[in-house]
């Protein structure tokens, strides 16, 4: 596979740049950071800190009950394989609104990067496709988030995202992890909005 | 079926009536005996939608999406599979999310095959642990008030429950 050289830091702002258009759910751990500080932990985004394995049918359950909103799911590459099997249940139910990014550092970062499946022989671009997801695409350097932020806005979804990151620490931000403040705070934006 | 009435089509009828009465659109699903009509209901109608799991916890997690989105799920599964939900049954007490499950049960009344007790005996103690509140049903006439009450739970009172339907009520699998 081609050489990662993409930084994570700074990367989902160039793909997202008009964050408060969607409604975002990230899994735990890294990513979750990076996309707390894109959205200034905005009341659009439910991010977790537990119940890893969750974030892909957690925004699939979004996507089907809001099908006029677009939503994100943004997740690690640990936290995606514990329940890769949801990409079959997305692809299944093919939401048109729903975009899975995986932000893949190729190890766990939490727990001391030790290394994940995807840096020995896991081709998560392919797994999607065997799954039945059609729109992929996978970027590796900072020249491929041009790439990545028209993918997220072009053809239906469902869509897969897979960003192989350099292994690196994620963005520092402190973002609220009451899953039941963040609930509350979520039902209430999107209610009104 | 072979034009023949499925044997749990009466009560899956009135039991989907109450579902979708109470809101419940989306029908999250491991195939089991005890679910399979229920589905069969849930997919046939423009108004409700069926979501096939690859594995029991998806449906807890697909429920609490739709929670904050103001949607209604229920996730339907075989007393197995309860022992795959606990980890994502966190969000029932960390974070109030209403999960409603409809759990078909093997391991309990008349089980002929072994390998279904250690999760049949199971499944109270698991869902007790994690802040799900069961309703049991053994007989037919159960089920309205124990469905009515799992709703209610879920729905009004925002706490969690599980609709057991026990193999008295549904029948024992020969073997």
């Amino acid at each position: 596979m081609t050489e990662v050289t993409l930084n994570r830091i700074g990367a989902l702002p160039q793909i997202f740049p008009s964050p408060d258009d969607y409604l975002f759910v990230t899994g735990l751990a890294g990513p979750a950071r990076d996309a707390a500080a894109l959205t200034n932990d905005g009341p659009n985004m439910f991010t977790m800190a537990g119940c890893m394995g969750a974030a892909m049918t957690m925004g699939l359950g979004m996507a089907l009950g809001a099908p006029d909103r677009d939503v994100v799911v943004i997740a690690g590459d640990g936290e995606m394989m514990m329940n890769i099997g949801s990409m079959a249940t997305i692809a299944s139910q093919a939401p048109k609104n729903l975009t899975v990014v995986c932000v893949d550092n190729g190890g766990h970062g939490e727990t001391g990067g030790q290394d994940g499946h995807t840096s020995v022989r896991t081709n998560l671009a392919k797994v999607a496709e065997g799954f039945g997801i059609q729109n992929i695409l996978t970027v590796s350097s900072d020249a491929g988030l041009k790439d990545a932020a028209e993918f997220v806005k072009s053809g239906d979804g469902p869509r897969f995202l897979w960003l192989r990151v350099m292994a690196g620490e994620p963005t520092k931000f402190k973002r609220n992890m009451n899953p039941a403040e963040c609930r509350v705070r979520f039902k209430t934006a999107f209610q009104s909005a | 079926m072979d034009g023949n009435v499925h044997p749990h089509d009466v009560w899956s009828r009135e039991l989907f009536k109450q579902f979708k009465d109470a809101g419940v659109r989306l029908y999250s699903y491991i195939p089991d005996a005890g679910n399979a009509r229920l589905v069969e209901l849930a997919d046939a109608d423009n108004e409700t939608r069926t979501v096939l799991l690859t594995t029991e916890e998806e449906g807890v997690s697909l429920a609490a999406g739709a929670d904050l989105v103001g949607e209604k799920a229920v996730l339907m599964m075989q007393s197995s599979g309860v022992g795959n939900c606990p980890n994502f049954l966190s969000f029932v007490k960390g974070g109030n999310f209403p999960i409603l499950m409809m759990v078909s049960m093997r391991g309990d009344y008349g089980e002929q095959n072994p390998w279904q007790y250690p999760m049949g005996e199971a499944v109270e103690p698991i869902l007790e642990a994690m802040g799900v509140l069961v309703f049991k049903v053994e007989r037919a006439d159960e089920l309205e008030g124990a469905a009515t009450a799992a709703l209610n739970t879920a729905f009004k009172a925002g706490k969690s429950a599980a609709l057991v339907l026990s193999q008295k009520f549904l029948g024992a699998k020969g073997f």
